[in-house]
């Protein structure tokens, strides 16, 4: 980091905060956090004055699948069953086009929710104008979400963004999916964004923390003029999770950034909710170290560590090799095939004659 | 030998790698390629191989169909005009093969039951969509040998072979294929997802497709009906391949397609654009063959 990073004195900009822990937290989960817990960490998450939460299956509206794994109850009880017991907090959705459909969304509100990432692969934005187009329609709070955007470069994104936009996006996301960027690449991406947007867009930024840089890469983002950041208390998510919201909001009250909610009640949740109901500590250990130095989508985490039991690859090599073939997000049924392929190749495993 | 003459309409991706497919085949001739604007490539490259080339849609067609002895006309343009268009042209006496995700006419998937349309002639088809094709016939496999719960396919698609139609209407394509993974595929339920990679050097067209069997998986059996399965696609799309699997998973059957393209219109890469085209051309040649030997005559259709 360089002196050069924060250029602006960041005192009394306000920032939305987007609590990922029942969404992005669902991977880490591998999907199975209960309508109860999602009621438990939710009501708190209100408490604590958290704006928005994203409640859904990990990989969104349309995610029980075969690919994704099957969660323990349809998204739309899940967004019911939370909505209908916030005091303040809006119920928020993920939606990734060729996976979610627009009658996926319309039930989604129809149950609660009232504020929709609507997400593709950071050079497709062009997969997405009936899904926003939709949302906007049903009165939804629109992001438009450029995943994996590490790998499209700042005048790409922008482009991207101004798609987006003209579909009808509130907000334009910067996504670290990858948990790869480091703060003067997150920079010079918003800056990007707010040169080409109209001044009422909205810039978001999504990080995870799979080089430790979640809060640095976020505060990076404000100063080039984003308004909205996604994290989870206690960064209960994929890879080694989200920007850990708890911490982030401390940072900013010590910047003098203003986000509305309380540190200390934010703790607690992390501590004595988020903590407890991790089935593994997520911390940065070497293989979601690998997703960020490698560039790899980090949902893919899980599916790797279960694909090197069953076919004695190291989990660190398949994720590698799935950053060289260059998989982006939604191509979990590559890990088992590239698992497959190197494990032929290390003669472990025996081809089917054809 | 007499070939039966087409017409093509949209000058996209697909109609573009069409004129390729149905210049090579043995009973087709492509006459007309029909598009809506006369900069496109697809037009210009249409009349550079000798066809004859209109930018007024299909009623720059209709006043010639009589004249030129068109019978067969490809669709592959969009769910929204290709009911306008079938009926347009079926009014005529012409054969709609449609390739877009319209599904107005029977669905078709060549290895799996295309001998049932022939037998019925039918004067509309549907081609379903690229992932329909790459893994329906991998489903029927499988159920063929017994039942299939819920099958669940993902198609990995390189972005360069993707057109602006299929990317600003991504969910007719998951309806449509999703539907034909039960009509066609004989599953009693089914999911269709898609993945648009941009990777460079491009990737070439990825599918995977999971079974849910209702009893456990008879291994042997599923694997002899899929390898055979493979064969029978691979008469008309050579790069049709296995990668990996079948694996078995408790009830669970998965297995892992590639598909390579002749490199036609699009380099090879894009197997998405050429199973669809090819299987359009083994279609539209099946019923030329009826009309060759006189054993079908594709009639006007009436007007409701």
């Amino acid at each position: 980091m360089t002196d050069s990073m924060i250029t602006g004195d960041l005192k009394g900009r306000k920032v939305i905060l987007h609590d990922m822990c029942l969404r992005d937290g669902m991977h880490a989960k591998r999907e199975q956090i209960s309508v109860e817990q999602m009621i438990k960490v939710a009501t708190a998450m209100d408490d604590a004055g958290v704006p928005y939460l994203q409640v859904t299956h990990g990989a969104g509206l349309g995610g029980n699948s075969l690919q994704h794994g099957f969660a323990l109850a349809s998204n739309e009880e899940y967004i019911h069953a939370v909505s209908s017991r916030m005091k303040q907090a809006k119920v928020s959705v993920l939606l990734i086009p060729g996976l979610g459909t627009m009658d996926e969304l319309r039930s989604a509100y129809e149950a609660g929710a009232r504020s929709v990432h609507v997400a593709t692969h950071c050079t497709e934005a062009d997969t997405s104008p009936q899904h926003i187009a939709c949302a906007r329609e049903l009165g939804m709070d629109s992001t438009g979400f450029l995943m994996m955007a590490h790998l499209n470069d700042p005048k790409g994104l922008a482009e991207q963004g101004k798609l987006m936009e003209s579909y009808g996006a509130h907000t334009v996301y910067i996504t670290d999916s990858a948990g790869y960027m480091l703060p003067a690449d997150v920079k010079a991406r918003v800056q990007a964004l707010r040169d080409v947007l109209k001044p009422e867009t909205e810039i978001g930024f999504h990080g995870h923390h799979n080089l430790g840089m979640g809060i640095a890469n976020s505060i990076a983002a404000i100063d080039a003029g984003a308004t909205r950041i996604d994290g989870s208390v206690a960064g209960l998510g994929a890879g080694a999770g989200n920007t850990p919201l708890e911490v982030f909001a401390a940072v900013c009250e010590r910047m003098g950034i203003e986000t509305g909610v309380d540190v200390f009640k934010l703790t607690d949740v992390a501590e004595e909710i988020i903590v407890p109901m991790m089935d593994h500590i997520v911390r940065i250990d070497r293989e979601s170290l690998a997703l960020g130095y490698a560039g790899v989508y980090s949902t893919f985490l899980l599916p790797a560590k279960r694909a090197a039991e069953r076919y004695g690859v190291p989990a660190r090599d398949i994720l590698v090799e799935l950053g060289r073939k260059k998989m982006i997000g939604g191509q979990e049924d590559m890990i088992d095939d590239t698992a497959m392929t190197m494990a032929k190749e290390r003669g472990l495993l025996k081809a089917v004659a054809s | 030998m007499q070939k039966i003459k087409c017409a093509l309409i949209g000058s996209g991706n697909i109609g573009t790698d069409l004129i390729y497919k149905i210049q090579r085949s043995e009973y087709l001739e492509p006459v007309w390629m029909v598009g809506i604007d006369p900069e496109s490539e697809g037009l210009k490259r249409a009349q550079e191989m000798g066809l004859k080339t209109t930018a007024e849609g299909v009623d720059g067609l209709l006043p010639h169909v009589e004249k030129d002895g068109i019978q067969i006309a490809f669709d592959a343009t969009s769910a929204y005009v290709h009911a306008e268009n079938s009926r347009k042209l079926n009014a005529l006496g012409v054969l709609m093969i449609d390739l877009t995700p319209a599904a107005i006419g029977p669905l078709c998937v060549p290895p799996v039951n295309l001998k049932e349309h022939t037998d019925k002639y039918e004067m509309n088809v549907n081609m379903i969509s690229c992932a329909g094709q790459a893994t329906i016939p991998i489903v029927n496999a499988v159920a063929q040998v017994q039942p299939v719960d819920y099958a669940e396919i993902v198609a990995t698609l390189a972005s360069h072979s993707i057109g602006p139609g299929t990317r600003a209407n991504l969910d007719e394509f998951t309806y449509t294929t999703s539907n034909a993974l039960t009509k066609v595929g004989g599953a009693r339920r089914g999911k269709a997802l898609a993945v648009i990679n941009p990777a460079e050097p491009p990737m070439i067209m990825r599918n995977t497709v999971s079974c849910l069997t209702d009893e456990t998986p008879d291994e042997q059996a599923i694997t002899k009906s899929v390898l055979a399965m493979i064969k029978e696609v691979q008469k008309y799309v050579p790069g049709y391949r296995l990668v990996n699997g079948p694996v078995f998973d408790d009830k669970r059957v998965t297995v892992f397609m590639e598909v390579e393209g002749l490199g036609d219109y699009l380099p090879k890469y894009a197997g998405n654009l050429d199973i669809m085209t090819a299987a359009a051309t083994r279609t539209a040649e099946m019923f030329a063959q009826e009309i060759i030997e006189g054993t079908f005559k594709p009639r006007p259709v009436e007007v409701a």
